[in-house]
């Protein structure tokens, strides 16, 4: 079987996900970084599990308000009011409730989660079963994806000292209440980060989409109403209930609370995972906190929030990065993904392998998804390697627009909107391509087919 | 078919987490692998009992998840990324470098049966790009240098 965790450092195998910091940082979700917090009585010492005992002397409704009041929006992606979410679901219910965390963190440029369950995976369990108080729930489920298997076994381990401490199981905190808590992996999909596909996925079947409505609040894992949040959604909450929700709020801008954590990756002279308040800067962020491009590149363009979202040309950064200036700006917040491209990435290659991306992850069950990512992965391909035509480039944008709204679930959207705004932001790389030229920015190889 | 001990104790207590049988399916699924190299017809035919699920159905959820596999590769996955973060800092060129140093293809074994190359999604480690995956373990902020140490490691650890 596999190494334990000291017998991983014996053998030199440090974790490479170093932290960075800059001084604009408001550390919230990112304060116990670095300081041992796995670690229960480290985590004890950092305020640790203080909001659960605080939220089990509450009312549901207390404390689902106090998370509205914080103006927390999902931090997987969709940003839907987290408070909002967790008041859909019925008072009543004949069949079991649940908590899903949701750590399928799959999304190109996402690398945030992961943080979280390797230094403050304590704080994941907190929210989970401060959720579960609030909806009334006495299960939580905190799916990982499977390969990262160092941090299901950090998460496993925190779960099982929490246990040994009564903090989890019967009776919690001597307040009557019994709330379970189980570590589930995955093995290998990026759909299941869908919400109902993750319910589907954790029931031990295909990742396949459930259809909607019933909503998941309503109708969710085993029928019983279910509340999905994204780890570092659920990681916010035991911060807002300690510092209230007007706190929580006031450190972003109105209607998107908060901070979040922000992965700024590219050719970058400081790319790391940094925690800033909801409406910073982007272009400040770039080249403030990240330290701007590294010598010789140049910026060319930004995917604020994963690959699934628009892109930005330079002129179009100057935006605040919270949930509704990000979507005026014709893109998305998204999952926190800063994707920052350099001069010297072709846009035709970068919307390539955005679609064989999508393609490969597409779970095959609806036409428009499926033969769409399909024909557009075939149709880049050809058009990339000299062998596109001018009539390729609308046909890619008229296929995508077509299959907006279509799809049973977003992934055909995260597939088919980008590559609407490469074509509409990049048209002149799509036709510099033409005509059997080579790709102008071509170093060595062409890409591999997956 | 019996597994470790260990395994037969997590699958105890697994079984316990969930109202169904079946929702133990991906991760036993992921955790037999690890320990037999690949889902054999055996294991696929044992997990099926214990979850009451025919052997399609099994078949029809492993064909599903990437990280599963019914056949055997190389002891030593190297799973590198190219997708958009890690395309940046020159994935590409790395997977060729990866290609060359190995003698083998993507998704491929060596003759002797230690690497196994894919080219993978994104495996979460964007902001320490370029990454990849040996087995379990990350190894970010990759360079070509970095590739050789690693493989020359492991070359020189298994002749021993």
């Amino acid at each position: 079987m596999e190494e334990t965790e000291e017998e991983r450092k014996a053998n030199g195998k440090e974790r490479m996900a170093y932290l960075v910091s800059h001084p604009d940082e408001v550390k919230v979700v990112s304060k116990r970084f670095g300081l041992g917090a796995a670690n229960l009585d480290r985590y004890l010492e950092l305020d640790g599990y203080k909001a659960l005992q605080k939220a089990l002397g509450m009312t549901p409704d207390a404390i689902i308000n106090e998370v509205k009041a914080s103006n927390l929006r999902g931090r997987g992606g969709a940003g839907f009011p987290t408070g909002l979410k967790w008041s859909f679901v019925p008072k009543e219910s004949a069949k079991p409730k649940y908590v899903l965390c949701n750590g399928d963190e799959s999304e190109p440029g996402t690398c945030k989660d992961r943080l979280i369950f390797e230094h403050d995976p304590h704080s994941i369990i907190e929210g989970v079963m401060i959720a579960a108080l609030a909806v009334g729930a006495r299960t939580g489920y905190i799916y990982l994806r499977g390969e990262y298997r160092y941090l299901i076994r950090i998460m496993e381990k925190a779960v099982a000292d929490a246990y040994a401490r009564s903090f989890i199981g019967k009776n919690i905190f001597s307040s009557g209440v019994d709330l379970d808590v189980h570590v589930h992996s995955g093995a290998g999909a990026y759909e299941v980060g869908e919400e109902s596909a993750l319910m589907e996925s954790l029931e031990g079947k295909r990742g396949v989409p459930r259809i909607r409505p019933p909503f998941p609040a309503v109708v969710g894992l085993w029928g019983g109403p279910t509340v999905i949040n994204n780890a570092e959604s659920l990681a916010s909450v035991p911060h807002i209930i300690l510092g209230g929700g007007e706190w929580f709020a006031s450190l972003g801008t109105p209607r998107n609370g908060g901070t979040r954590l922000f992965c700024m990756s590219g050719e970058l002279e400081r790319p790391g995972v940094y925690e800033l308040p909801m409406g910073y800067n982007l272009k400040k962020m770039i080249y403030d906190v990240a330290g701007g491009m590294v010598k010789g590149k140049q910026l060319k363009g930004v995917v604020p929030g994963g690959s699934s979202v628009q892109i930005l040309t330079p002129d179009e950064i100057d935006v605040a990065m919270d949930f509704d200036a990000v979507l005026k700006a014709g893109s998305m917040l998204g999952s926190g993904g800063v994707i920052v491209l350099d001069d010297q990435m072709c846009i035709v290659k970068f919307a390539l392998r955005v679609t064989k991306f999508y393609q490969h992850e597409s779970c095959g069950w609806c036409i428009p998804c499926r033969e769409g990512t399909d024909w557009m992965k075939k149709t880049l391909t050809r058009f990339h390697s000299g062998g596109g035509v001018a009539k390729d480039i609308d046909n890619l944008k008229y296929l995508a627009e077509n299959m907006l709204g279509r799809t049973f679930c977003p992934l055909g959207d995260a597939a088919a909107m980008p590559i609407i705004s490469y074509i509409q932001k990049y048209r002149k790389e799509f036709e510099d391509h033409l005509d059997g030229r080579p790709c102008p920015y071509e170093r060595t190889a062409e890409p591999v087919l997956v | 078919m019996k597994f470790s001990d260990q395994l037969e104790e997590r699958f105890a207590t697994m079984v316990t987490h969930y109202p169904t049988k079946r929702s133990v399916l991906v991760p036993m699924l992921l955790y037999i692998q690890d320990e037999i190299g690949a889902l054999t017809d055996e294991a696929i035919h044992e997990i099926a009992q214990r979850t009451e699920l025919t052997e399609l159905e099994v078949r029809n959820v492993i064909s599903y998840y990437s990280m599963l596999r019914t056949r055997r590769v190389g002891r030593y996955s190297v799973q590198l990324c190219t997708n958009v973060s890690c395309l940046l800092r020159g994935a590409d060129d790395l997977f060729e470098h990866c290609k060359k140093k190995l003698g083998i293809g993507n998704k491929e074994t060596t003759p002797d049966g230690l690497f196994y190359l894919e080219e993978v999604e994104c495996i979460g480690a964007c902001s320490w790009a370029p990454a990849l995956m040996l087995n379990y373990d990350f190894h970010e902020n990759l360079t070509a240098e970095k590739i050789d140490e690693l493989i020359e490691g492991i070359k020189k650890k298994e002749q021993q």
